[in-house]
């Protein structure tokens, strides 16, 4: 057996164990990621040179809700706008499913965990991630660090410990 | 509609289309990229590092200026201290995230596109912040 087959058999009998390989990408992929990802720093750009404030979602949508009436326009205007480009750009794009994928107690207790857990930490992927990495602020960088440690050991839990997640 | 709200929804449609060109509104691509013991995709790490290189590189010149150009001021963050509810936070939305691979902005255009998995997540999510801010979060 030749060393391709060897490694085609081991795939297909346990997709889980391909290593570590950029090989997953596709060349559109990182071009789509990389565009993507610098739309989103020039969007944040312009909220911080405009109006002077930090693009984080969850800070934003959270002030949308119960922040102070004044202070509420700019973020229900930047929602909107993120919400609805974000579903029209889709409508040309290979969009997520809109079927149910997971189960409801999942989804659910995710999403529990996630609104918490920004509202306690000030900030989440964006906030921390693309703003304040960006800062070069240190709390964001602690917040990064221990979210992404936290989410990728979730995610080897639920899928390869535990086997039940999507 | 005064022009710092055209600037906000100029830049949240932005946001909005950079998240759905980078496929970031799709759960199973993060997940993908979180799930670095199985068939790793590392395509959140290209658009965080996109995303990153322009903020670290502009944000410099923004707030060399004294004012926002519509007015204002720059409303930054003023605290540099780690301390523990800020970690403990960021654990918490970490397992969250992590469960499910949705994080606030991406959970939010899914609802927009109709998304029958963020329409779940959505309501826990402005649930937990809620009641996170009522045990003394901001």
């Amino acid at each position: 057996m030749k060393y391709g087959d060897i490694t085609a058999t081991l795939q297909a009998s346990n997709p889980d164990q391909v290593p570590v390989s950029l090989s997953n990408l596709t060349t559109n992929d990182w071009i789509a990621g990389l565009a993507g990802g610098a739309l989103i720093g020039v969007a944040a750009v312009l909220l911080l040179w405009s109006i002077g404030r930090i693009a984080g979602i969850s800070g934003i949508a959270s002030g949308a809700l119960e922040g102070a009436r004044g202070d509420r326009a700019w973020r229900i205007a930047f929602l909107a706008g993120m919400m609805l480009t974000g579903a029209l750009v889709l409508q040309f794009m290979p969009a997520p499913p809109r079927a149910q994928t997971g189960t409801t107690p999942l989804l659910l207790a995710a999403g529990f965990l996630v609104g918490f857990g920004t509202r306690l930490g000030n900030g989440c992927t964006s906030g921390h991630g693309v703003c304040g990495l960006g800062r070069l602020s240190v709390r964001s960088l602690a917040a990064v660090a221990v979210f992404m440690a936290c989410a990728m050991a979730t995610t080897f839990v639920a899928r390869h410990v535990i086997g039940a997640a999507p | 509609m005064s022009r710092a709200v055209v600037a906000a929804a100029a830049s949240g449609a932005l946001f909005g289309a950079g998240l759905a060109v980078s496929s970031m509104t799709d759960r199973s691509v993060v997940l993908g990229f979180l799930d670095v013991f199985g068939r790793w995709n590392p395509t959140l790490a290209f658009v965080m590092g996109g995303a990153v290189a322009v903020t670290a590189v502009l944000f410099r010149f923004v707030l060399k200026r004294a004012a926002p150009a519509l007015g204002g001021e720059f409303r930054l963050p003023q605290r540099d201290d780690v301390d523990v509810r800020l970690l403990v936070g960021a654990a918490i939305f970490g397992i969250g995230w992590g469960l499910a691979g949705f994080c606030p902005g991406p959970s939010l255009v899914g609802v927009a596109a109709g998304v029958t998995d963020a329409w779940i997540f959505l309501p826990a999510m402005v649930a937990g912040s809620w009641i996170a801010g009522r045990v003394g979060a901001r």
